[in-house]
C-alpha cells in the first residue's frame, strides 16, 4: 500500500492541489493549461535535443564528429540554431494563399504535440488516459499530412506542390500498414486503452507474448513508421536533389523550424507507440524495478530512445527509394504481409497459443 | 517464388548494410576523419594531392625552373596565367635569349584544374598546400610568382 502512494497521476495531483485553493471549474481549466504548458516546454526542448542527437549520431555513422563547439560537447548548438531561426525574416511568395500558408506549420506541430498527451510515461504520468488511445493516435497522426498538403498547395510553387502530393501519396499509403500492424497487437490485448495495454504486458511484453506474428508486426510497424515520418530512406517529400526542399520550399525562419521540429517529435512519437504497444512501455525488464514506480519514466525513455536510434540507423544506412519502389513496397509487400499476419495472430489468440509468464 | 525470395534478399541486404554502418558507428571515436581546424594548426598537414594554389619553387640561390615557354599560359582555359617576358643577353653564350620578367597568377580566376602544371615541361610550377586564401581586397589575389631578382636555374633548358 505504501508503494502505491508513491505513484501519482500528473493531472489529478495538480487538480487536487488547485481545488484546495479555488473553485472546481476554475481549477479544471487551470490544471489543463498548466499540463499543456508543461508538455509544450518539455517536448519543445526534447525536439531540440533530438535534432542534436540526430546530428551527432549521423556524424558518428559517417566517421565524423558532429557539432561539438557551442557549449559542452555541442549541447547548446540547437538552442543557438533555434535562436537564429527566431531572428530570421519570414518570407513567402507574392500570390500565396496567406491564411493557409501561415496555418500549415501550426497544423503539423499541434497534431504532433496532441499525440504526446496519451502516452503512459509511467504509472499515472499520463495527461489524457482515454479508452480509445490507439485509435486516437492513428487518427491524430494522419492529420499531420493535411498540414503538409496545405503548406505545399498554398505556397504557389510547383516544387512545393509536387512535394506535398508525394507526401500525401506516401503518408496515406503507409497509414494503412501502421493501422494494421497496431490492429494485430490490439487483437491480442483486446483493448484500445494504452494504460490497459500496459497492464496486459505485466505477464510478458507483447513482442514476447505474440512471438512470430508480433515480431512481423513490429518490423512492418518500424518500416511504415519511418515512412510515415518522412524520414530517409523514405524522404521523397523533401528529396532535395529533385525538389529543392519539397513542401517547405517557400517557408523560412520559425515556420520552417516548426515543420522540422514536428518531424523530430513525430519520430519520437513513432518510437513511443512502438514502446507502448510492443515493449511494455514503462515496465522494467523482468520487473526488476517494480517497487520503484517513478523509474518507469527512465525505462520508457530508454526503450523509446533505442528505437529512435534504430530509425537513425536506417536513415544513415539505406539509400533513398524511388516513388514507384516506395509504393510497391507498401501495396505489394507490407499490406499483404500485414493481412496474413493479422489472420495468424487471430488464429493464435483463438487457439490460445500466446506465451504468458 | 520470386516474391518470397525478394523479401528474403531485401531483408538480408538491409541487415548487411546496417552491419557496415554499425561497425562505423562503434569505431567512430577512434577513426573520426574530421579535423578540428583552428585547434590543430600546428599539426595540420594537407594531402599531397591537395590543390591549394599554384606556386613556383625557388632554390637557395633564388633560381627557378621557368624558361618562359608560355605553355602554361596557353593551357589555361580561363586566362589565369599571364607571362610578361623579354629577351636578354645570356651570360654564358652571349646570345639573345627569352626569359620571364613577371609570372602573373590570378588566383581569383583559377579553377584549380591543373592543366598548367600538367603542361609545364620543366616542373617550374607545382601545387601549393595553402588553403587560407580569403582576403579583403581582390587585388591581393593577383600574385607574381617569380621572386624579385630571380633567374632560370642553369641546365634547365638543355
Amino acid at each position: 500500500m505504501d508503494t502505491f502512494k508513491l505513484t501519482w497521476n500528473i493531472t489529478e495531483t495538480i487538480q487536487d492541489w488547485l481545488v484546495s485553493i479555488m473553485s472546481e471549474n476554475a481549477a479544471n481549466i487551470t490544471a489543463m493549461v498548466l499540463v499543456a504548458i508543461i508538455y509544450l516546454t518539455l517536448f519543445a526542448v526534447a525536439g531540440l535535443y533530438l535534432v542534436l542527437l540526430e546530428r551527432r549520431v549521423a556524424a558518428w555513422f559517417q566517421l565524423r564528429l558532429g557539432p561539438n563547439r557551442v557549449g559542452f560537447q555541442g549541447l547548446l548548438q540547437t538552442m543557438a540554431d533555434a535562436l537564429k531561426l527566431v531572428s530570421k525574416e519570414l518570407t513567402g511568395t507574392v500570390k500565396a494563399d496567406k491564411f493557409l500558408y501561415n496555418l500549415a506549420p501550426y497544423f503539423v506541430i499541434v497534431t504532433s504535440l496532441m499525440a504526446l498527451a496519451v502516452f503512459p510515461f509511467t504509472k499515472g504520468f499520463q495527461a489524457f488516459d482515454i479508452n480509445i488511445g490507439v485509435f486516437f493516435l492513428i487518427a491524430i497522426s494522419s492529420i499531420g499530412v493535411i498540414g503538409i498538403l496545405l503548406g505545399g498547395w498554398s505556397s504557389n510553387n510547383k516544387f512545393a506542390l509536387i512535394g506535398a502530393m508525394r507526401s500525401g501519396v506516401q503518408t496515406i499509403s503507409y497509414e494503412l500498414s501502421i493501422g494494421l500492424s497496431l490492429l494485430t497487437m490490439v487483437l491480442m490485448t483486446g483493448t484500445l486503452q494504452l494504460s490497459e495495454i500496459v497492464e496486459v504486458q505485466k505477464s510478458g511484453w507483447l513482442i514476447v507474448q505474440g512471438h512470430i506474428p508480433a515480431i512481423i508486426a513490429f518490423m512492418v510497424y518500424m518500416i511504415a513508421g519511418t515512412a510515415e515520418t518522412n524520414r530517409a530512406p523514405f524522404d521523397m517529400v523533401e528529396a532535395e536533389s529533385e525538389l529543392g526542399a519539397g513542401f517547405h520550399t517557400e517557408y523560412s525562419g520559425m515556420k520552417f523550424a516548426y515543420f522540422f521540429l514536428a518531424e523530430f517529435i513525430n519520430m519520437f512519437i513513432i518510437a513511443c507507440i512502438a514502446t507502448t504497444v510492443f515493449f511494455g512501455a514503462w515496465l522494467s525488464p523482468f520487473g526488476i524495478t517494480e517497487s520503484i514506480p517513478w523509474l518507469g519514466v527512465f525505462w520508457f525513455l530508454l526503450k523509446a530512445f533505442v528505437l529512435v536510434f534504430l530509425m537513425m540507423w536506417f536513415r544513415w544506412t539505406f539509400p533513398r527509394l524511388r516513388i514507384d519502389q516506395l509504393l510497391t513496397l507498401e501495396w505489394k509487400y507490407l499490406l499483404p504481409i500485414n493481412l496474413v499476419n493479422i489472420m495468424i495472430m487471430a488464429f493464435l489468440v483463438w487457439q490460445n497459443l500466446i506465451i504468458k509468464f | 517464388m520470386g516474391y518470397f525470395s525478394n523479401i528474403y534478399k531485401g531483408i538480408k541486404s538491409l541487415l548487411t548494410g546496417m552491419g557496415v554502418t554499425g561497425k562505423y558507428f562503434l569505431n567512430s571515436r577512434k577513426g573520426a576523419i574530421t579535423q578540428q581546424y583552428p585547434d590543430n594548426l600546428d599539426t595540420l598537414k594537407m594531402f599531397d594531392r591537395f590543390r591549394g594554389e599554384v606556386i613556383m619553387p625557388h632554390d637557395e640561390n633564388n633560381e627557378h625552373a621557368c624558361t618562359g615557354c608560355q605553355k602554361c599560359e596557353i593551357a589555361c582555359p580561363n586566362g589565369t596565367i599571364e607571362i610578361i617576358w623579354d629577351r636578354g643577353i645570356d651570360e654564358a653564350t652571349g646570345k639573345k635569349k627569352k626569359k620571364i620578367d613577371q609570372f602573373v597568377y590570378h588566383l581569383s580566376m583559377c579553377t584549380m584544374c591543373g592543366l598548367c602544371i600538367d603542361a609545364c615541361p620543366t616542373q617550374a610550377i607545382v601545387w601549393g598546400q595553402n588553403f587560407e586564401n580569403s582576403v579583403y581586397d581582390r587585388t591581393q589575389l593577383t600574385r607574381v610568382l617569380n621572386k624579385p631578382g630571380s633567374k632560370v636555374r642553369a641546365g634547365v633548358e638543355d
